[in-house]
C-alpha cells in the first residue's frame, strides 16, 4: 500500500513556472525534506499549470491550501523549518493584493481564485498530470463508462445537444449538433480528431489542459467516437508545445494498458484508437480543413465547403473536430447531466470559459469563468487591474482573427453574442490586455504582419487582399499617411472578409476594423498631424521634452544610455538630437507623458 | 541565388549529409513508407538527423516515400517548422505574439539583430547563433520571452539580452 502523508506540496511544473525554476524548488525541497527526515511525511506533487503564471514557482500545500508564490530553492529551508516544523504559513511568500496590507494565505479566499469556477480546469493543481490513478481518483473515465456501458449514441448527442455546450475554439457551434451532423451520415470509418494546433498569439488555455490534465482530453474523444461511431481518433498538436506532446502520449499508453483505450474498451466491444500528430508550424492549419489537409501529410490549405467535415472530412470520410478544452468540457456534461452544465453561463452561451489573461494586467494567468461574467471583473476583480497604476486602454481579444474592446464597453458580459455584438470575437479565449503606451494602428499592423505571414496563399482576398492592408498600415505608422487611407482601409477589409474561402481571411480584417471604430482618432493622429499619441511609432515621435509638462524629475536623465539626455536638478531636461538613438528608454522612464 | 551560389551551397550540402545521415533516412523512410499521410513525421526526423532539409535530402525523400520531388518541397517550405538552411549551435528564438508584442519584444530582437549582425532566419559566420521570430510559445505569463535552445527566458530586458546570448558559447 502506498504510504499516506500528512501534507502535500503541490508544486506547478507549467511552462510559465519551470522557466521560472520551480524544478529546482522541487529539487531543493526533496534534499529539504529528507535532511529534516519528513520525506515520509509530506509529499511533493508536480502538477499542471496553476494558472496564476505571474507569482511563478507557485506551489499549494495540502490540506491547509496555502498558496505560496514566488519561491527561489535558497528559500526552502526557512520555508520548511516554518510550515512544516513550526505549523504556521510563511508570511514572506503569501499572496497580498496590489495596494494592500494583508496577506491572503488560502489559495481560494485569493481574488485571482475566488471567482473562477473550474470545469475544464477541474483537476488543476490537484493532480499528478502523469499518473492516471489520480485522475481516476477525481472521477476520472467515469463518465466514458457510463457513455459506453449505460448510453446510445443518440443519447449522449441529446444529452450534448441540451447542454449547449459550444465549440471552444472560437467559431461556438453546438458541440452536440456537429456530433449529430455526423452521426446521422452513414459510414463504416470515421474520425474523432481534436485541434490541439493553439495558434493564436496570446492563448494557452489548450497547451495548459493538454499539459495538466490530458486524459479528460482522452476521455472527452471517447464519448465523442461512441456517439458518431469513430475506431479512429487524432490529437493534431503543434509543434511548439514539445511537453503536451509528451504528456499526452503518456495518458494514451496508460489509457491502452488499463483498458480504456483500445479494442474492447470496458468489455464493452468499442474499440477506438489514438494517434498523436505532431503539426509543423502553420497558423492556418487551426482551420478544420486545412488541419485535415495537413494530417494527410500535405500543405495545411483549407477547401472549400460544403462538403462539410461532417460528410467527407479527414480522408474523406465523415469527421468531426473538437477544440482541446471543448473536449475536456464533456465527461462532465455526461457525468453530472446537461442541466447541470447549463445551471451556468447566459441564454445562448452555457457553462464556462477558460481564458488566458496577459498583456499588462497585474495578475497574468489562466483563469476559468461562467459565461456573461462582466470584463470588468475578469480585469479588475481577477486581473488585478494595469500594472503600474496606468490606464486601461482596450482589451485583445481573439487573437489576429478578433478585435479590440476599448475601454468604455468594460462592463459588457463575455458571452458569444455580446463579444461580437463589440466587432472582436470569442476566440479561442486570448485577452491581452493594453495600456495607453499601445499604439492601435501599429497594433493593428502587427496582427496584419501576422497573418501576411500565415496566409496560405490559396486564395486572392487573403494572399493579395492582406498584404495590401499592411502595406497602408506601414505607411501611416511611418508617417506617410495619406488623405483617403481610413476609408481604403475599411473599404478593403470589407471585401477580403466577404470574399476570403476561410475562417483565416474572413476574420484577418477584424483588428483592422475595430480600431478604427474605436480609435479613428488614432489613425487620424498619425495621418493628418503626423503624431504617434502612444509614442510608439518612432519616425513620428519627434524626441523634445514638453517644459510644460516636464516636472523635472531627471529619471529620463538616469534611464538614457547613450548622455543625449541633459538634466539637473530643478531643471526641465533636454534631449541632445546629436547624440540621441531614439531607444526611448526615456519615454518609458516618464511617468508624465512629457516627451513628444 | 546566383548558380555560383547555388553550386556553393550544394557542396556545403553533400559535405555535411554523410553515408550516416542517409542510412538513418533510410531506417525512417522504411518505417513510414506505407503509412498514409506520413510525409510530415518523415520530413521532422529528416530533419532531427540532418539539422536542417537541403534539397539533396528532400530529393532523397521523394524518392523513398515515391513521391515527386515538387510535394516535398511544397510541404517543406510551407510549415515554419522546416528549414532549408542550416541552423546555428545555439537557436535563439524571440516571441512576437501579441502578449510579448504589448511588451514590446520588437526592441529585443532589433537589439539582437543589430548585435549579432544578422537578419532573421539567419546564422552568425561562426556559425554559433541563429535568429528566428516565432508566434508565440503560449508562455505568455511570462512576456517577453526568449528561447534558447531548450531554455525559456521570461521577462526579458532589450538592455539584458545580450548578457543571456553571450552565456551560450
Amino acid at each position: 500500500m502506498e504510504t499516506t502523508y500528512r501534507s502535500n506540496i503541490m508544486i506547478c511544473a507549467g511552462t510559465g513556472c519551470v522557466a521560472n525554476g520551480s524544478l529546482k524548488v522541487k529539487d531543493a525541497l526533496e534534499t529539504e525534506l529528507i535532511k529534516r527526515n519528513l520525506q515520509k511525511e509530506v509529499k511533493i506533487v508536480l502538477t499542471g499549470c496553476n494558472g496564476f503564471c505571474a507569482k511563478g514557482p507557485v506551489m499549494v500545500v495540502y490540506p491547509e491550501d496555502i498558496f505560496y508564490q514566488l519561491v527561489k530553492p535558497e528559500d526552502v529551508p526557512h520555508l520548511v523549518e516554518e510550515h512544516f516544523i513550526k505549523g504556521r504559513p510563511v508570511q514572506k511568500f503569501l499572496y497580498t493584493p496590489p495596494a494592500q496590507k494583508d496577506a491572503i494565505p488560502v489559495m481560494n479566499e485569493i481574488p485571482f481564485f475566488k471567482h473562477q469556477v473550474l470545469r475544464a480546469l477541474r483537476n488543476r493543481s490537484l493532480i499528478d498530470a502523469e499518473k492516471i490513478e489520480e485522475y481516476i481518483a477525481r472521477d476520472g473515465y467515469m463518465a466514458a463508462a457510463k457513455a459506453l456501458t449505460e448510453m446510445t449514441p443518440e443519447q449522449i448527442v441529446s444529452e450534448m445537444k441540451k447542454s449547449g455546450l459550444r465549440g471552444r475554439g472560437g467559431a461556438g457551434f453546438l458541440t452536440g449538433l456537429k456530433w449529430e451532423l455526423c452521426a446521422r451520415v452513414p459510414g463504416d470509418i470515421k474520425y474523432i480528431l481534436c485541434n490541439g494546433d493553439e495558434g493564436d498569439p496570446g492563448a494557452f488555455m489548450d497547451r495548459s489542459v493538454m499539459e495538466a490534465d490530458p486524459h479528460s482530453v482522452l476521455e472527452g474523444m471517447i464519448i465523442a467516437a461512441k456517439a458518431i461511431n469513430a475506431h479512429y481518433g487524432y490529437i493534431y498538436v503543434r509543434a511548439e508545445y514539445p511537453l503536451a506532446v509528451h504528456r499526452l502520449q503518456l495518458a494514451i499508453e496508460q489509457a491502452k494498458d488499463r483498458g480504456l483505450l483500445g479494442k474492447d474498451i470496458l468489455g464493452t466491444g468499442f474499440d477506438l484508437d489514438i494517434e498523436i500528430y505532431q503539426g509543423a508550424g502553420a497558423f492556418v492549419c487551426g482551420e478544420e480543413t486545412a488541419l485535415m489537409a495537413s494530417i494527410e501529410g500535405k500543405r495545411g490549405m483549407p477547401r472549400a465547403k460544403p462538403p462539410f467535415p461532417a460528410v467527407k472530412g479527414l480522408w474523406m470520410r465523415p469527421s468531426v473536430l473538437n477544440n482541446v478544452e471543448t473536449f475536456a468540457n464533456v465527461p462532465p456534461v455526461i457525468l453530472h447531466g446537461a442541466d447541470w452544465f447549463a445551471s451556468l453561463g447566459t441564454e445562448k452561451s452555457k457553462g464556462t470559459k477558460v481564458f488566458a489573461l496577459s498583456g499588462a494586467l497585474n495578475n497574468i494567468g489562466l483563469v476559468e469563468v461562467p459565461m456573461g461574467i462582466p470584463l470588468k471583473t475578469i480585469i479588475y476583480d481577477i486581473g488585478g487591474g494595469v500594472k503600474n497604476n496606468r490606464k486601461f486602454k482596450a482589451v485583445q481579444m481573439g487573437g489576429p482573427s478578433g478585435g479590440c474592446i476599448p475601454a468604455s464597453l468594460i462592463d459588457t458580459p463575455v458571452d458569444y453574442e455580446n463579444i461580437n455584438k463589440t466587432g472582436a470575437i470569442m476566440g479561442s479565449g486570448g485577452m491581452v490586455v493594453m495600456d495607453e503606451t499601445t499604439c492601435m494602428p501599429a497594433m493593428a499592423k502587427f496582427f496584419l504582419e501576422f497573418t501576411e505571414d500565415e496566409s496560405c496563399g490559396k486564395c486572392v482576398p487573403c494572399r493579395v487582399g492582406n498584404k495590401t492592408l499592411l502595406t497602408i498600415l506601414q505607411r501611416i505608422t511611418s508617417g506617410e499617411g495619406r488623405e483617403g487611407d481610413i476609408e481604403l482601409l475599411l473599404n478593403l477589409s470589407q471585401q477580403i472578409k466577404d470574399t476570403s474561402l476561410c475562417g483565416l481571411g474572413q476574420t484577418s480584417p477584424n483588428p483592422v476594423l475595430t480600431t478604427i471604430k474605436y480609435f479613428r482618432d488614432e489613425y487620424e493622429a498619425h495621418i493628418k498631424e503626423h503624431r504617434c499619441p502612444a509614442r510608439v511609432c518612432t519616425p513620428l515621435v519627434k524626441f523634445v521634452v514638453d517644459k510644460d509638462k516636464c516636472k523635472k524629475c531627471g529619471q529620463c536623465f538616469r534611464a538614457c544610455p547613450t548622455g543625449a539626455l541633459k538634466w539637473e536638478k530643478g531643471q526641465v531636461a533636454y534631449i541632445d538630437p546629436e547624440k540621441c538613438t531614439k531607444c526611448k528608454s526615456c519615454i518609458k522612464a516618464c511617468r508624465f507623458w512629457s516627451i513628444d | 541565388m546566383s548558380n555560383e551560389a547555388v553550386a556553393q551551397q550544394t557542396a556545403t550540402d553533400n559535405e555535411v549529409i554523410g553515408p550516416e545521415m542517409y542510412r538513418k533516412i533510410d531506417a525512417i523512410i522504411e518505417k513510414y513508407k506505407d503509412k498514409p499521410g506520413s510525409l510530415i513525421p518523415v520530413l521532422q526526423q529528416a530533419q532531427d538527423v540532418c539539422g536542417y532539409l537541403p534539397h539533396i535530402v528532400q530529393r532523397y525523400v521523394a524518392k523513398g516515400m515515391k513521391m515527386s520531388p515538387s510535394v516535398v518541397f511544397g510541404v517543406a517550405t510551407f510549415y515554419s517548422f522546416f528549414t532549408l538552411v542550416p541552423r546555428g549551435k545555439h537557436v535563439i528564438r524571440v516571441c512576437l505574439g501579441t502578449a510579448c508584442y504589448v511588451k514590446r519584444s520588437e526592441e529585443i530582437l532589433e537589439k539582437i539583430k543589430d548585435e549579432l549582425d544578422l537578419e532573421v532566419g539567419e546564422i552568425t559566420r561562426d556559425k554559433k547563433y541563429s535568429l528566428e521570430a516565432v508566434r508565440c510559445l503560449g508562455a505568455c505569463g511570462l512576456a517577453p520571452v526568449v528561447v534558447i535552445g531548450q531554455d525559456t527566458y521570461g521577462d526579458v530586458a532589450a538592455t539584458k539580452v545580450m548578457d543571456i546570448i553571450k552565456k551560450y558559447e
